[in-house]
């Protein structure tokens, strides 16, 4: 008896999940770098992201290769290493339509792409740009990046001397408007985190500690899979409620605190630790280096405002792209030029 | 009695000398910092609205206030603007240069000093002019600290009368100048007056130069290169700047930003444009290339240094095929050093910045005009050809004051190049990012936002196919890199072409680029006039060259290459370049000092080897 297969789920603007898919992943079985991509996909999938919207950008090393493995509707720049910031940039104010979706790792954003990064942070230009943070340099082989931890030891038994840039610190000090850490093996928490940061307007930062499987797993490491579930610390249990979705829970305020992102979603954040006023720059601040000290990873949303303008606000940039402005409004006419040249007498 | 100090012996005892007319430098030797500009402007374009080619030269140090500073004015009835060798009339104000500024001095030449510099007695052969700012300036000018600012506008008085220039367009001039500022204005013009009384009353003239009304500027206008390129921005339809400051760049961006809050603001108060002063120039090749890829018409500007640091962009801009304009105003050196003087210096390393395979388009403007002009040149040539445009232009070019035809109007179309839309992809079903579909080896692209599922592609550097899929095939690598060869050799034809000046029974060439350009012209007037040397003149305006070049050489016995470097820039590519029995025919006359190059030096240099 022949049978009809059951259409396949589709998502609010009609599309399936395997449209927000990309090529096959070149990277190592088991790299948390995967995790993160299955996670983008989700949630794009689930936002109901328009993929030809998304502009994906990224500079060189293992996570800047990923763009390739979701998402290949999407345009994609691969561009040099350490400057996707600039890239994202440019890109952001040509097409103010887009979502900028940038993923850099460690090695790119902490040490080579440190001066793009701060700067990006200090702008609020809308955009999602993800750390996926191992540690370690993959595609040279193993070597130590800068966020690395203090005591930290590779394969070979060299021990980091260093002490690690905290790139959640950096970008609440410097603007960024949403600020979260979460674990590649933390399925739930990186999902509601990724959607509430596709709903968030202005700059985006999650970092998100992504094991190295081949170089920096081991006993010793502090960004393995074991040291991770041994020591993450989340500030919440976070649930993000879609604007298109008509739910409403009963919370208790008390010990949960809602937040209204700009287009209407809700995130919800039921709080772990009772203190934690994520909307407060000098709490994230003075709590991340606590948690440094005492060798913890806190994990969860950081710090966010919703409020605050971002670049293209400051620019006052026109709503059309700049892109495809018509040579009739780029272009002044004659008499704009027999001005200037008057002036010029 | 008249307190003119003639040396009482030699050749400057000769007050009856043939007059000079309309044909002199002036040179104004001042501190930085001390206001000197507005004076040399009014001077400028008092001479200018008196219908006598001029142009201005402002030879600064790298510093805000308190070093030597020149500004040069040349006046020439004949046309010829590029900088003079020699100096006819000095203004001398600062103490510290005033001595070897006087001593450098050709005898006959003529000094006007700051009465307490007591600089009589060190020549003989010059005549000198005492005047006594510090007595003049105080009863015009009350307040006691805006006398060292007022102090200037003596000299243009005192050598409005010296020189006969017409008061009412200095009057002119310096109200333009002072604009809406009225007080001031009036407060400058009571200077300028003391100084004219003053020489009327206290001077005897004895120099030979003067300046008499022509009419050769009838409707045109005075701008420098930076500005001119700023407002050929503009009309391009540039819509995203990104920038870092460095001398001489920076008064590019500064104009461009001003026109385009000017004119390119929307009737709801929206800017039809982005600014950002980047982090670093490697940020601002990145925002460009972000802005580019995304469709913007997108620029940025800058020097030798920040080219060097955009090299490694520039090299992905070429590989991935991303359109950018870039503008290198070229001037000496890395770090300190001479960051504030002029050079044709970066042509060499511009034309294959980054690492591997490279080449890249640049365009040598020689004039506002052309600054203005290439600008649309550089963006369409940037999206036709979808590569980065270099528009070498040069310190002397940027930040000095040239006279110019006004602008025309922009009648070329904005040519976004080969981009294709929605409804095309509906057509096609499909494209390949990097495939030569039409013969001319520029692949058609697609903008991120592009509302079709076929529209995206992958940019990555240069292992990819046809397709913009991910390779490391020899194949691909081969022929992709062999189809950027031939994209690159289609410039020559479309890329502006040769500029020719012909003189009758010429077998020698010239070949020149640039701001050299204006000491060429004059060059090649003394090399018929004093040494009987006919020459044919060819200006480079864009590398690739055009095929018209080896044609050039080919029909000279010798062809000499002047630029202004070390190391004979345009001459090495221009080997790189030609067939070998062409190459044999040329000759370098590459010259740098940090100054304009002028003609005297070339006319000598070229008629010393002719000679040979």
């Amino acid at each position: 008896m022949a049978t009809t297969p059951a259409a396949p789920k589709t998502n609010r603007i009609g599309l399936s999940v395997i449209e927000y898919r990309g090529g096959k992943s070149t990277l190592c079985a088991g790299c948390g770098h995967n995790a993160i991509s299955e996670r983008i996909i989700d949630a794009l999938y689930e936002m109901g992201v328009q993929p030809e919207r998304v502009a994906k950008l990224s500079g060189i090393g293992c996570s800047s290769k990923s763009p390739a493995y979701f998402l290949s509707r999407a345009h994609s720049f691969n561009s040099v290493h350490g400057r996707m910031p600039s890239v994202a940039t440019g890109t952001v104010l040509a097409n103010r339509g887009l979502m900028a979706l940038g993923v850099s790792g460690d090695g790119d954003t902490a040490s080579i792409g440190i001066g793009q990064f701060i700067h990006l942070m200090r702008r609020n230009l809308p955009i999602v740009y993800i750390i996926e943070d191992n540690g370690v340099y993959g595609l040279t082989k193993g070597q130590f990046s800068a966020t690395a931890d203090l005591g930290s030891k590779l394969k070979t038994g060299v021990i980091n001397e260093l002490p690690p840039i905290d790139t959640c610190e950096l970008a609440i000090s410097l603007g960024a408007t949403f600020v979260g850490r979460s674990f590649s093996g933390d399925k739930r928490q990186l999902h509601a985190m990724l959607k509430a940061a596709i709903a968030h307007r202005g700059t985006v930062l999650l970092d998100v500690v992504s094991p190295c499987v081949t170089f920096n797993d081991h006993e010793g490491s502090t960004k393995s899979y074991k040291y991770m579930k041994d020591h993450e610390e989340p500030l919440q249990d976070i649930n993000f409620i879609p604007v298109f979705e008509d739910i409403s829970v009963e919370y208790d305020p008390g010990t949960t605190l809602e937040v209204s992102m700009h287009d209407g979603s809700r995130l919800r954040l039921r709080k772990l630790e009772e203190d934690y006023d994520p909307t407060k720059k000098i709490h994230a601040i003075t709590r991340l280096t606590e948690a440094r000290e005492k060798g913890e990873i806190l994990t969860g949303v950081l710090y966010l405002n919703t409020q605050a303008p971002t670049f293209l606000d400051m620019l006052n940039i026109t709503d059309e792209p700049l892109a495809t402005l018509p040579a009739s409004v780029v272009r002044p006419g004659r008499e704009v030029l027999e001005q200037v040249m008057e002036e010029m007498r | 009695m008249a307190t003119t100090d003639v040396g009482l012996h030699g050749s400057a005892q000769r007050p009856a000398a043939a007059p000079v007319v309309n044909n002199m430098s002036i040179q104004v030797a001042t501190v930085n910092g001390s206001g000197s500009q507005s004076s040399n402007t009014v001077l400028l374009k008092t001479i200018f609205h008196m219908g006598v080619p001029v142009s201005g030269k402002n030879l600064f140090p790298s510093n805000i206030a308190g070093l030597p500073t020149w500004y040069t004015i040349r006046a020439n009835k004949d046309g010829y603007v590029a900088r003079k060798k020699e100096i006819d009339f000095l203004v001398a104000m600062n103490p510290e240069t005033s001595r070897d500024d006087v001593m450098s001095l050709a005898p006959g030449a003529a000094v006007l000093y700051d009465e307490p510099l007591k600089l009589s007695s060190l020549r003989d052969d010059l005549i000198f002019y005492s005047v006594p700012f510090d007595k003049l300036v105080a009863p015009v000018c009350p307040e006691a600290k805006l006398r060292k600012l007022v102090k200037n506008m003596i000299y243009v008085g005192v050598l409005a009368k010296l020189l006969d220039l017409d008061m009412t367009e200095v009057d002119n001039a310096l109200r333009k100048q002072f604009a809406k500022k009225v007080k001031a204005a009036n407060l400058n013009l009571a200077a300028v007056q003391a100084g004219f009384d003053y020489a009327g009353a206290s001077l005897t003239k004895h120099d030979p130069f003067r300046i008499e009304r022509l009419n050769k500027n009838q409707g045109k206008i005075i701008i420098d290169g930076n500005a001119a390129s700023a407002l050929g921005c503009v009309f391009a339809g540039c819509t995203v700047l990104s920038w870092y400051p460095i001398t001489p760049s920076s008064s590019l961006a500064e104009n461009l930003i001003e026109y385009l809050k000017r004119f390119r603001v929307g009737p709801d108060g929206k800017a039809t444009f982005a600014v950002v002063q980047a982090e670093d120039e490697l940020a601002a090749i990145g925002m460009v290339l972000g802005a580019s890829w995304a469709g913007a018409r997108a620029m940025t500007t800058t020097s030798g240094p920040g080219i060097s640091l955009m090299s490694e962009f520039a090299g992905l801009a070429y590989y991935a095929e991303i359109p950018a304009v870039v503008w290198d105003i070229q001037r000496v050196g890395p770090s300190t050093g001479l960051p504030t003087r002029t050079s044709q210096g970066d042509i060499l390393s511009t034309a294959v910045l980054s690492h591997g395979d490279t080449r890249h388009i640049m365009l040598f403007p020689a004039s506002p005009h052309d600054c203005f002009e290439m600008a649309m040149d550089a963006f369409n040539l940037a999206e036709k050809f979808q590569t980065p445009v270099f528009v070498m232009s040069d310190l002397d070019l940027g930040m000095n004051n040239w006279m110019s035809d006004p602008f025309p109007y922009p009648d070329k179309p904005i040519d976004r190049g080969k981009v294709l839309s929605k409804e095309d992809l509906s057509k096609l079903g499909g494209f390949g990012r990097y495939k030569d579909v039409d013969g001319d080896a520029i692949g058609y692209r697609t903008l991120p936002g592009t509302q079709h599922p076929a529209a995206a592609y992958f940019t990555r550097g240069s292992g990819h196919n046809a397709y913009g899929n991910y390779s490391e095939r020899p194949e691909d690598y081969e022929g992709n890199m062999e189809r950027l060869r031939r994209k690159f050799e289609n410039v020559r034809s479309i890329a502006p072409g040769p500029v020719v000046e012909k003189m009758p029974n010429a077998e020698i060439g010239l070949i020149a680029f640039g701001t050299t350009h204006w000491a060429l012209t004059e060059s090649r007037d003394q090399l018929r006039d004093e040494y009987k040397v006919a020459t044919d003149y060819l200006r480079i305006r864009a590398f690739p060259f055009s095929q018209e070049i080896s044609g050039f050489v080919r029909s000279h016995k010798r062809v000499y290459v002047v630029e202004q470097n070390r190391d004979a820039q345009m001459f090495s590519l221009l080997r790189m370049d030609l067939d070998n029995d062409l190459v044999a025919k040329l000759r370098s006359i590459a010259r740098l000092d940090g100054l304009p190059i002028d003609a005297r030096s070339v006319t000598e240099e070229i008629a010393a080897m002719e000679e040979k």
